[in-house]
């Protein structure tokens, strides 16, 4: 017998496990439609590959995973897709998301699908390339993808690999029912992830409150010895992952860690058997186990349900009294939340729909002031000091909630549970961790925004550093050219072309001006410059300028005079002929 | 020596204390040459605090020169994106008391994104040449369009705009922005216990 060892705190709540077990799986059918939202698990969310108005076959891929951490989505079952559009959706905002909606034509046709022959043939790359296409999120709760999960980091080995049977929540007998009835499958999915990971050892573990499911177990596991169930006194949440592996293990995470840290890694039953379906049979992840309980319903009990199947479908085959139910929760009454449209469906992490009396699940009464009596530290499974997490909550004072490790707080409502305050302690952690997230976010976007400004701030200054360098060139250049020109005793290139350029000009006018006046007006314009030219001499005589600038204007003179006895002389001839 | 400084206490103690100060004097000027901080830290640490909207409604043109001013001595009190999160920590950071926000700079107003109506948009890259963090992308004569991760909101490019194409849209809470929020505080009538009620009525 396993030696197993105990976590701090956890409490004792009214199971309410039996209601739900008195029948066995049952199959919820097609629903008239499916609505699958595209997030469905942590990470990316897909992106759909199908327009409205395809066909689409059971298990045939609508949504694709967008990036790394992310999964697929298949159709649960055949029919056409009638719109992609935001629905409500399982989630505590109640704010709608993107779904892809699928009319069912309830013919159920498969897409082909093959799995492998034998696994232990495949290499893990393969299987988990399977399993990535399998679209298999975490089905315990959370929704991590179990392909990332169990590709892990590399170069790291898994020496313990746990399988997480535990269902320590009231109410909750999705796992319990798996158990029962499919133990077999499980272990076979079970040994799919060891040939994977190829772990030292592996532990099945669950409480001693599911005597079938150990039994079933037991006896599928008497034939293959490769898993070692273990069975530990009931206490909430043992279900927690790191509170499994201490349970198992005696072995604590890191905080801020994960089980791969310590070479564990941890699937839950649901997903082993998710497992064993995609690789043995290549069926992808398209239905789960869920229960539907509550005094609200005539007969709770657990379906095997397709994903997207509106909630209200479960409710109606389990006879919900909709009178007698104020509020639905989705999960169980300690981490569930409260759905506000039971249209929203069922996805990969739907593990109980709780439909409870007010008198059976009252509305938590008004919070008292904290009187510190320490029953919320005692009861931490974390070992955090709730009470003090409290007022630094109430305070805002982020810094002091992340030096009490708020972040390892796993949300398990067992403080909220024993306060004799009714204060809802939990949503004070989950509301401050939500601002200090926001917070980083925050700070990264303004680190980034700084960053963007400065860059730009140093380009407008080299910009104009540049602009000026070429003024500066252009000046210089200019200079020179006009000290070169002057340097050469010629008058200015520039000046000397323009000058050339006109004169052209002028003596095309002169020579195709059949009318006199054109060639008089040239005349004119000559004469003129001559003047001025021998004004500004005159000028340069006077006020006794350079010397260079003198014979420059001289020479400039000079020309203009041969220039225009030359058009006089030109001018005479035409009008002599 | 030692009959020297019995004789002249007095001269003893000044030459004592002008020699040790000399020496430390010229290490301490050594050491401010040496070791010299560069930039202003004291600035760095303000602009680390300041939500870089590089908006300008603090009267300065960006946030670097506005922690650079608050380095200086000018309030803390005036950016009004930062709010009095911004404020608080800067008045912890300076070790002063923390002031409302100075209205004449703005209100804090919910966070919001700019957004431009494309078609609408004449391509002018007057918006483009506006923008503190290049969050705008377009060419002259080509429709213009606002990186919205990058958008801080500032206001900036509302005002060039010839054809008031801009719209600064709040940004929409969505599944990643929602959280949970605190519980209500506890209404006060809650707090009356079944003695306080009699007292009251009884004062009453």
């Amino acid at each position: 017998m396993r030696r197993v060892y105990d976590f701090h705190g956890g409490i004792h709540p009214a199971e309410n496990k039996h209601q739900s077990v008195r029948s066995g799986i049952r199959s919820a059918g097609v629903p008239a439609q499916l609505i699958l939202p595209l997030s469905q698990h942590i990470g990316a969310a897909a992106r759909p590959v199908v327009t409205v108005g395809d066909y689409v076959l059971k298990g045939q891929v609508i949504a694709e995973a967008a990036g790394h951490v992310s999964a697929t989505l298949h159709a649960p079952s055949s029919g056409r897709i009638s719109g992609i559009e935001d629905r409500p959706i399982p989630h505590p905002s109640g704010l709608p998301a993107p779904c892809i909606v699928i009319d069912c034509d309830q013919q159920d046709l498969w897409t082909p699908h093959q799995g492998v022959a034998d696994y232990r043939d495949c290499d893990a790359s393969e299987l988990l390339e399977l399993i990535s296409s399998a679209g298999i999120a975490g089905m315990g709760g959370a929704g991590f993808p179990t392909a990332v999960k169990l590709m892990g980091k590399p170069g790291r080995s898994v020496k313990t690999l746990i399988i997480n049977g535990t269902e320590c929540e009231p109410y909750i007998t999705a796992d319990d029912i798996l158990m029962r009835e499919r133990a077999a499958d499980i272990l076979e999915g079970v040994a799919i992830l060891q040939h994977i990971l190829q772990p030292e050892e592996t532990l099945l573990g669950l409480e001693d409150n599911k005597p079938e499911a150990i039994a079933a177990l037991r006896e599928a596991s008497a034939s293959a010895s490769h898993v070692e169930i273990v069975t530990f006194p009931t206490k909430y949440p043992s279900g927690g992952e790191k509170q499994l592996i201490e349970i198992l293990t005696g072995k604590q995470v890191p905080a801020g860690g994960l089980p791969g840290d310590i070479g564990i890694v941890c699937q839950n039953v649901g997903t082993a058997v998710a497992v064993r379906d995609a690789v043995i049979y290549g069926k992808p992840l398209i239905s789960r186990i869920t229960t539907v309980t509550g005094d609200a319903v005539a007969t709770p009990q657990n379906f095997e349900v397709l994903l997207g199947t509106p909630m209200q479908h479960l409710l109606d085959l389990a006879g919900l009294q909709p009178e007698r139910c104020e509020r639905l929760v989705m999960g169980g009454p300690m981490m569930g939340f409260t759905v506000t449209n039971p249209q929203a469906p069922i996805v990969k992490t739907t593990n109980c729909i709780l439909a409870p009396t007010t008198t059976e699940l009252p509305p938590p009464p008004p919070a008292q002031p904290c009187i510190r009596c320490g029953l919320c530290a005692e009861a931490c499974p974390a070992s955090l000091l709730p009470q003090q997490l409290f007022w630094f909550a109430q305070g805002k004072e982020f810094e002091k909630l992340e030096q009490h490790n708020l972040f390892d707080c796993i949300e398990c409502g067992a403080c909220s549970w024993v306060c004799p305050s009714h204060i809802p302690l939990v949503q004070y952690y989950r509301a401050s961790k939500a601002d200090i997230l926001q917070q980083r976010r925050d700070h990264a976007k303004s680190e980034q925004a700084r960053e963007r400004f400065e860059a730009r701030q140093t380009r407008r200054a080299q910009e104009d550093e540049e602009r000026e360098a070429k003024r500066a060139a252009r000046k210089a250049a200019a200079e020179k050219r006009t000290q070169l020109a002057t340097q050469e005793g010629g008058e200015d290139p520039i000046q000397a072309a323009i000058d050339r350029a006109k004169a052209k000009k002028a003596a095309q006018q002169a020579g195709t001006g059949t009318e006199p006046a054109a060639a008089a007006s040239a005349l004119d314009t000559l004469r003129q410059k001559l003047e001025k030219a021998e004004q500004r001499l005159a000028q340069s005589h006077a006020s006794g300028e350079d010397a260079k600038i003198v014979t420059a204007l001289e020479a400039s003179a000079e020309r203009l005079r041969g220039k225009l006895t030359e058009a006089e002389s030109a001018a005479s001839e035409a009008g002599a002929s | 020596m030692m009959a020297w400084v019995t004789d002249y206490p007095l001269l003893a103690a000044l030459l004592a204390l002008v020699g040790l100060g000399a020496p430390f004097g010229a290490l301490l000027g050594f050491a401010a040459v040496r070791f010299r901080a560069e930039g202003n830290p004291i600035a760095d640490e303000i602009n680390a605090i300041l939500p870089q909207t590089q908006c300008g409604q603090c009267g300065f043109p960006g946030c670097r020169p506005y922690a650079e001013a608050i380095a200086g001595g000018e309030a803390i009190n005036k950016c009004p994106p930062g709010g009095e999160a911004t404020i608080q920590a800067l008045a912890d950071l300076l070790d002063v008391e923390a002031p409302p926000l100075d209205a004449e700079h703005g209100e804090e107003k919910v966070k919001t994104v700019a957004y431009i109506r494309e078609d609408e948009c004449i391509g002018c890259t007057k918006c483009i040449q506006a923008c503190p963090v290049d969050a705008i992308l377009g060419a002259a004569k080509q429709m213009h369009t606002v990186i919205a991760s990058e958008c801080t909101g500032c206001d900036l490019c509302v005002e060039p705009c010839p054809v008031d194409c801009i719209d600064m849209l709040p940004l929409e809470e969505s599944l990643q922005t929602w959280h949970w929020q605190l519980p209500a505080p506890r209404s006060n009538n809650l707090e009356i216990i079944a003695t306080d009620s009699v007292t009251a009525e009884r004062a009453a």
